[in-house]
């Protein structure tokens, strides 16, 4: 166990330090001196200068880089070319907002997701069975962002009973916070609660004709205990890793979500960043995401250890 | 009153194929304490005959009619609830595969104690304690280790008598143990053997044991019945049967035995068993049998009798014309 | 189910490649009709700037196919020699692959294309090379697999002990081998390269207008949602169309190519 941790810790320094190396790359790719990137087209050259002093940008590359991580784990991300402010103050003021869009997002794709999966697979060829694979194929083939504009339409623009867009937050106002995440978190749910649906409804039809299941049924014990105990046990580890592989996708998606329905997250940010090349912001959001990504992606795999005893006790990997 | 008794159980499935006939017409009656042995090739419908009491059959999909009566109580049209009082309390099932039929997910002591928990209303205390004394019963060192381990962490043998263990937890009535020691070497299969005749012999538990190996069937078991093509074929005490065995077919398993071979060599039943989608009105071995006759091929020899308490159905039992 | 899928299927590329030659020009404007209802002239409505809709999406569908296509071209011209190169040189250089292909497997794309944007610009270029990235990992997990499965076959291990060269057992058996599980996995690849042109453009990071994609549709759809919704209905719609097309097809192929799988 402490062995698989360890390995899993060392290959998310691997991912980390590969990505800083591309970030601090990608930033000395772009034409133009880093100094006058890192401040902006309209800097003035007392602070493109003040820049090239901050980040060490006259010495040699590996100098550079060293002083760049350095930079980055003192929390200095730069100023945002855009209003001057710390990219580091920004991140703080955005973050909350995308990580409560996800973990609203998440819920939804679990309960919806995992639910109709265990309904499908114990009706198997059933009406229920029918009606959540059909939802489960649409769900998977259409994109989140058109049903977000599908979600306004109806919903704001027809029946006018849900906001279109904005955000309030939550401690300011917990009831309009949620009136206005709602939307945007069923939008960016749905797609995971398909992936989730499907993966949920195969495993948990492979657990149900196992013969573990047969023996749990020779004890007498009740459906709920078979399935909700014996099979679905055995299915959570499926669960916990598609929600390690959409990871990626969640993030990607809380981008979109974001800005469709104009919520001043961290997808927004970057969006926002990309489009007036406020490089500063860039580099710093795409570090975090990947950050981000690291840690969760870790937390999964921990989980998925806790969840297989075989790995737990004898420290295998998953493959 | 017999403790159990079947009557013209008739199982069939509905598959992609077809409706599938795996058990046609089986009556048998268990006492307390017997031993009866279901013989017969895979395929012959000896699980699905046993799986058919406690209803471990897949129930979307298997046409069941005849009548099971367990104290004189029928189980075939007993309310689902009520079923389940029965499963793993009065009928229990010790399963074929052992390496799939324990849950990877659970400890072994946990395992057992949910039958217990279930079925006896015990505490988690107490229920610990009685599995580590099932544990030992079945014959595996070091219970209390044993108790936190998962299935994983055992060998073949070990997991077959975890399974064992489980099944006579609550002492039931009716034991069904479906090709038990298959999986197991010679020495351990001799200890599970000694495990199910000690719970005869002190709570006069009836077992019906599925197995193709007739070699075990002459170690414990009262009574055997051969079947064949979901058919019962033959029907007598074991030592009655290993005697003057009547029907052919019991006679070419008999030749398959290791001790029967010739010069070496096990005699093999030439042929194959024929499909279970039809079931035309002949002999359904006639096509395999050395002795068949016309009479074979125009119509179904019935179960008969052939002498004291010994059945079988073959127009030439034991090769006379 | 699957020959719905490939019905969807054809009609898609019929409309990619045909669509662009019957419909008018995408870039036409008509002053005198914008933001109209679809109508005899217009069938699916024009936009604010009186462009056909019906001329855009089918030049958009050109779009679409392009990304899927291409992006699933690149990962398989850059993954299929990878995942080869691990699976025959297994002691040194498949532990570090494996490694990268595993953290990079869930790896944001968007993260991906969104730093591509940043140093490439926003393009169709960027798109298909973000696109095909984030299919990498996946091909390489093929190729390699079946590497090993291939020199586990008797058949094979006799081939090599016959003195056969590595390029004859690549091309003679392990290539051949990859066909279906690849074939399996375009059918994954393309309808999500679908959608993620479409995001990304819809996002400003991927195609730019006036060139019309279904994502720039979108767009220009969300601004006028209240006043002309058909916008934003078709282009949405063809999406889902394709890639639940792409997903039937996917599902069928898979229970005919692949028996390993349990569906």
């Amino acid at each position: 166990m402490l062995w698989f941790i360890l390995r899993r810790c060392g290959s998310a320094v691997l991912v980390l330090f590969l990505s800083s190396v591309l970030i601090f790359l990608g930033i000395r790719a772009l034409p133009g001196d880093p100094a006058t990137v890192m401040a902006g087209q309209e800097a003035s050259p007392a602070a493109i200068e003040a820049i090239r002093k901050e980040f060490g940008l006259d010495k040699p590359l590996p100098a550079q880089y060293l002083d760049y991580v350095g930079q980055t784990l003192t929390g200095n991300f730069g100023r945002s070319t855009q209003d001057q402010l710390p990219v580091a103050d920004i991140l703080a003021e955005r973050l909350p907002v995308t990580l409560e869009l996800s973990l609203l997002a998440m819920l939804v794709a679990i309960v919806v997701g995992v639910g109709a999966g265990i309904v499908a697979a114990v009706r198997r060829g059933k009406l229920a069975d029918y009606v959540a694979t059909g939802f489960g194929l649409a769900g998977l083939s259409i994109p989140h962002f058109w049903l977000g504009l599908l979600g306004i339409l109806l919903f704001a623009v027809t029946w006018r009973v849900l906001p279109a867009s904005g955000y309030v937050p939550f401690t300011e106002d917990p009831a309009g916070n949620l009136q206005r995440m709602i939307l945007p978190a069923l939008v960016l749910g749905t797609g995971f609660a398909a992936i989730l649906m499907r993966q949920t409804r195969s495993a948990m039809l492979g657990a149900l004709s196992a013969d573990y299941v047969r023996t749990a049924r020779s004890k007498g014990l009740s459906e709920a205990k078979v399935v909700g105990a014996h099979a679905l046990r055995n299915s959570l580890t499926t669960v916990v890793t598609v929600l390690g592989l959409q990871l990626g996708a969640l993030i990607s998606g809380a981008v979109v979500t974001e800005q469709i329905f104009v919520i001043p997250g961290f997808g927004k940010l970057t969006v926002d960043a990309v489009l007036t090349r406020n490089y500063p912001v860039i580099q710093a959001v795409v570090l975090v995401t990947v950050i981000g990504y690291v840690v969760v992606n870790l937390l999964v795999d921990i989980a998925y250890a806790f969840l297989n005893p075989r790995i737990r006790l004898s420290g295998g990997t998953r493959d | 009153m017999s403790l159990l008794e079947i009557t013209d159980l008739k199982v069939g499935f509905d598959t992609e194929d077809g409706h599938v006939q795996a058990v046609r017409d089986i009556s048998l009656t268990l006492d307390e304490g017997e031993i009866l042995a279901l013989c017969g090739e895979s395929g012959c419908g000896k699980s699905v005959t046993a799986m058919s009491i406690p209803r471990l059959l897949p129930p979307a999909t298997t046409r069941l009619t005849g009548s099971i009566r367990l104290d004189g109580r029928e189980l075939t049209t007993l309310p689902e609830p009520e079923m389940r009082q029965v499963r793993g309390k009065t009928v229990s099932v010790v399963f074929q595969e052992p390496m799939t039929s324990l849950n990877p997910s659970f400890t072994v002591g946990y395992q057992i104690t949910e039958v217990l928990r279930r079925h006896e209303r015990l505490s988690r205390q107490a229920a610990n304690q009685r599995a580590v004394e099932l544990l030992e019963l079945v014959g595996i060192p070091a219970p209390v280790r044993r108790m936190k381990e998962y299935p994983h962490q055992l060998s073949g043998g070990m997991r077959q008598r975890v399974m064992i263990a489980i099944a006579v937890a609550c002492s039931p009535r009716v034991l069904i143990a479906d090709e038990p020691t298959t999986a197991l070497d010679v020495t351990i299969q001799a200890g599970v053997l000694d495990v199910f005749r000690d719970l005869r012999d002190r709570l006069g538990t009836a077992i019906i044991l599925i197995t193709h190996d007739l070699g075990v069937v002459a170690d414990i078991a009262d009574r055997a019945m051969v079947m064949y093509a979901g058919r019962a074929v033959e029907q007598a005490p074991v030592a009655e049967l290993f005697a003057r065995p009547r029907h052919p077919y019991t006679l070419g398993l008999m030749n398959a035995l290791p001790s029967a071979a010739v010069n070496g060599r096990l005699a093999e039943i030439p042929g194959m068993v024929p499909s279970p989608l039809s079931d035309p009105d002949q002999c359904a071995f006639h096509d395999r049998c050395r002795f068949a006759q016309d009479d074979c091929r125009a119509s179904r020899p019935p179960l008969e009798r052939q002498g004291d308490d010994h059945l079988a159905a073959c127009f030439h039992p034991g090769g006379q014309s | 189910m699957p020959m719905a899928g490939l019905v969807l299927v054809v009609a898609f590329v019929l409309l990619a490649l045909l669509g662009p030659l019957v419909t008018g020009d995408p870039a036409a404007q008509d002053y005198l009709a914008t933001l109209a209802p679809p109508s005899g002239a217009h069938p699916m409505g024009t936009d604010d700037l009186g462009r056909d809709a019906f001329a855009r999406i089918a030049h958009g569908a050109q779009v679409s196919l392009q990304a899927g296509v291409l992006s699933t071209l690149l990962a398989m011209v850059v993954g299929i020699p990878i995942g080869l190169v691990a699976g025959f040189y297994r002691r040194w250089l498949d532990p570090i692959v494996m490694r990268l292909v595993d953290v990079t497997l869930a790896f944001p794309f968007l993260v991906f294309a969104v730093g591509l944007a940043a140093i490439i610009g926003p393009s169709l270029k960027g798109v298909v090379l973000a696109l095909g990235f984030s299919q990498l990992p996946a091909i390489i997990r093929i190729t390699r697999g079946e590497v090993l499965a291939v020199r586990e076959m008797d058949y094979v291990a006799a081939a090599i002990a016959d003195g056969a060269g590595d390029g004859h057992i690549i091309f003679r058996y392990v290539l051949p081998n990859c066909a279906s599980p690849l074939i399996v996995q375009a059918t994954v690849a393309i309808p999500a390269a679908i959608i993620g042109e479409a995001t990304l453009s819809f996002l400003g990071l991927g195609v730019q207008p006036p060139t019309p994609s279904w994502g720039v549709m979108l767009t220009t759809a969300q601004q006028y949602l209240s006043d002309a919704p058909w916008l934003a209905i078709w282009p949405g719609l063809m999406i889902a169309l394709a890639t639940l097309g792409f997903n039937l097809l996917g599902d069928g192929l898979r229970d005919v190519l692949d028996p390993r799988s349990h569906r």
